[in-house]
Parts: C-alpha cells; sequence; structure tokens
C-alpha cells in the first residue's frame, strides 16, 4: 500500500496524501477534515465529484496522473494537456503539486440543446 | 376523471459522460430496467412500477447535463391546443415525429425563458417490465437496488423565472404550490399539474438551461435509508441527506451519477388540491425550507449544476 501512497501539495496550503485509486478530490476532503490544509486561498470547492458541475478544477504544476472521462464545458482538451484538470477526475501515479483554480465554464459555450444533438428527427 | 391537460412528467433526456457506466448505475442501483437502446446509442430506461415505454432517455456526450424534459398530455387534442396557446403567448414549435424515440408518439417542444426545452406528447407505448393489472401483486418483478418507483419530477437551474412561472401557470395550467422570495425578488419555484408537490421546479440561475437534479420516487422513508446505505457501499458521490425538505415536505437524498448529474431519491411530500392556497417562504427561513433539519443550505445546492 506505502509504494501507492503519495503526497499530494496544494499551492499555498498544506499536503494531503493520496492513493493510486483514490480520487485527488477525495483526498483532498479527507486532509481537510484532518486539518491538514490550513490557510486555504479559498475553500476546497466540492461539487459532483464525477466531472460534470466542474467546480473542483485544479492546475496540476507537477506530477504524473491518470484521469477518468471529464465535461467538456468545464475542461476543454487543450486545458487537460496544460495541465488543467478536475480534482475529481484524476488519481495520482506519483506525488503530485497542484493549484486550486476557480471554476469558470469555457470560453464560447455553446448552446447544450441545439436541435441537431439531440439525435434523429 | 378531473385531471386533464398535462399529466406528468414523463421522461427526461439526461446527457452522460460513459453509456456502459450509466446504464449500469440507473439500473443496479437506481433499480430501474433498460428497456432498449436506440440505433443512435441512445439507451431507454424505466423503472418497473411504470407502464410507459420508458421515463429516462441516457444520450452519450462530451458534456453532462439535460437535453429535454417531456410532459405527457391526456389525450391527442391537447398537443394541437397547448401548441396553438403556446404559439399564441409568442414561443415557437417545433415538431418531433413519432417514434424518434422508440415507443414514443409524436411530440411538439419549444425552449421556455429559463433555455430549457420542454416537449409535450400524447401517445406512448406500454413496455416490460410494468405493474400487473388483473389481481394485481405490489410488483411484477422484485425491486432491487434503490427501488425507484418512477422518474417524479425535475428541477432546474435558469434565468427568467418569472416568465417561466407565467408561463407554466397561463399556458400549460400548471399551479404554484410553493415560491421562495428573496429581498432581490423570486429564487424559486415549484409547480404542480396535478396532485404532487411539484412536478417541477425552478430556480433562479444566470446560465441557461442548467440540471440542478432528476428525482426518484421511493415507497417510504425506510427505503430513503437503504438508498443511503447503497449510496455508501457503492462509493456513490453524495451531496446531502438523507433529510427533509420544508417545501414539499419530502424525505430525501441527493447525490450524483457517474457523469455528475444530480440525483434525489425521495419519499412523501404532501397531496396538492387544486384549490390549495401557495405556500411561502422567505429569506428568514429559506434554510429549514430547502433542508428542514439542517436549517440551512449546503455549499453545493445553489452552486453545483450540470
Amino acid at each position: 500500500m506505502d509504494a501507492e501512497r503519495y503526497p499530494i501539495f496544494v499551492e499555498g496550503s498544506g499536503a494531503a496524501f493520496g492513493h493510486a485509486g483514490e480520487r485527488v478530490l477525495v483526498s483532498l476532503e479527507r486532509a481537510q477534515g484532518f486539518g491538514q490544509l490550513p490557510n486555504l486561498p479559498l475553500r476546497l470547492p466540492v461539487g459532483c465529484r464525477r466531472g460534470g458541475c466542474g467546480v473542483c478544477r485544479v492546475r496540476v504544476t507537477g506530477g504524473n496522473y491518470r484521469s477518468d472521462r471529464l465535461s467538456r464545458a468545464h475542461v476543454s482538451e487543450q486545458d487537460e494537456a496544460e495541465g488543467l484538470t478536475l480534482a475529481c477526475c484524476i488519481y495520482p501515479l506519483s506525488p503530485l503539486s497542484l493549484r486550486l483554480e476557480p471554476a469558470v465554464a469555457i470560453k464560447d459555450k455553446k448552446q447544450h440543446c441545439n436541435k441537431s444533438e439531440l439525435g434523429g428527427k | 376523471m378531473a385531471l386533464t391537460g398535462v399529466l406528468r412528467p414523463g421522461f427526461v433526456q439526461l446527457r452522460v459522460l460513459d453509456m456502459p457506466e450509466s446504464v449500469d448505475y440507473y439500473t443496479k442501483r437506481i433499480g430501474l430496467h433498460q428497456v432498449t437502446e436506440g440505433p443512435d446509442g441512445r439507451a431507454y430506461l424505466k423503472s418497473a412500477d411504470e407502464f410507459d415505454h420508458h421515463s429516462i432517455v441516457l444520450r452519450r456526450a462530451e458534456q453532462a447535463g439535460v437535453d429535454l424534459i417531456a410532459f405527457k398530455v391526456l389525450e391527442e387534442a391537447d398537443l394541437d391546443q397547448f401548441e396553438r396557446r403556446v404559439v399564441d403567448y409568442g414561443i415557437a414549435v417545433d415538431h418531433v415525429a413519432a417514434g424518434e424515440q422508440p415507443g414514443i408518439g409524436r411530440r411538439i417542444g419549444f425552449t421556455i425563458p429559463s433555455g430549457h426545452r420542454l416537449e409535450l406528447y400524447a401517445e406512448a407505448d406500454q413496455s416490460d417490465p410494468k405493474p400487473y393489472v388483473h389481481n394485481p401483486h405490489v410488483w411484477s418483478v422484485e425491486p432491487h437496488g434503490m427501488s425507484a418507483r418512477r422518474f417524479d419530477h425535475a428541477l432546474f437551474y435558469g434565468p427568467n423565472i418569472e416568465q417561466v412561472l407565467d408561463f407554466f401557470v397561463k399556458v400549460l395550467d400548471f399551479r404554484l404550490t410553493e415560491r421562495v422570495d428573496m429581498p432581490d425578488g423570486l429564487l424559486a419555484i415549484w409547480l404542480a399539474c396535478g396532485m404532487k408537490a411539484h412536478d417541477i421546479a425552478f430556480v433562479r440561475h444566470p446560465e441557461p438551461g442548467k440540471l440542478h437534479h432528476v428525482s426518484f420516487e421511493l415507497e417510504n422513508w425506510q427505503a430513503v435509508g437503504n438508498a443511503a446505505d447503497i449510496i455508501t457501499h457503492y462509493d456513490i458521490s453524495i451531496d446531502i441527506g438523507p433529510t427533509r425538505h420544508g417545501i414539499t415536505r419530502g424525505q430525501t437524498i441527493y447525490f450524483f451519477d457517474p457523469s455528475g448529474n444530480r440525483n434525489e431519491v425521495f419519499a412523501g411530500g404532501y397531496t396538492y388540491y387544486p384549490d390549495n392556497p401557495t405556500r411561502t417562504w422567505d429569506e428568514t427561513e429559506v434554510g429549514k425550507g430547502i433542508f428542514y433539519y439542517e436549517r440551512k443550505l449546503n455549499d453545493a445546492f445553489l452552486s453545483v449544476v450540470t
């Protein structure tokens, strides 16, 4: 187990411990509960924990991780390539360093429900 | 029969990020059954306690959220009547051919001022499993998972809810069962087309077309406890609960599907009659209105949507 337990450093705050099969956001929630993330620049943003709502955006500034599918309403492919992702959708593969990023919808957000997307007709 | 016009929410079409994972979740955990899969990959699901063809449609997409909600009307002629009324109100109506979704007749569709797509339809095939109708047992197939009995209602977030209220009442003959008024104006509305405390609800929100939750009805408070056990056992992302709403009085849990769309399972709620007055909430007690036991909103309730 120890081999798959990694420190997750949160810029300006402290460190959580994460596990290889555990969503980084869950590790951060636990660390916050134990008081290990003092002086967060902003409150730990916790939303749906499943990649849909986009409130837990983080920028990974160091380390390796794998990722689940996440909503493109909040993280574009380019964002993701640059390390901007959702804490709920990533799992550590090494020690990680990250910075909390305020949730914003990606620019040029288009109407979700245009008719051609609804299938058939 | 006194209930005419719009009968109930019939189905909702949700966007999901991963189809197999979502079907697994809605069938095994919520307790629905998959009726069929369409040629375009959409999945059609229902509760065994519902007669009609399906009540939940899942569509694979790159973004979570809701495509549309469709209400069933009593008869075919209602579609023409509502089309006239919607157009007269100044909202454009389009037509969806019968069979665009399997088992569903022709639909009319339009976008309401909150940015959500609504549809109306009159005809639906029945599908199995469904309740027995002769000497009926209490269930036809054994309930499983959270034992959802039906897709019950949805809560949407979007702008212009004063206009949404006006439209639902004047054009679709809904009634306003409850409302929350804050110092800066109307915050939320609960609307009924039948005798439930709500069939659809809206909260004021700057971004149009957002989904707060889709809700499934359970038999009782014990079933809500069982659902809570399932949520923890299968590591389903929890929002809040089990708790109770002051508004509608429902006993409830909020949680998230594998794409982050919020779900509710709930039991109870009062019976609404069309001559009942609207129940109102103000800033001082709105916390109890939303979560009766916690007496305050949680962090996510007003901000986390798909």
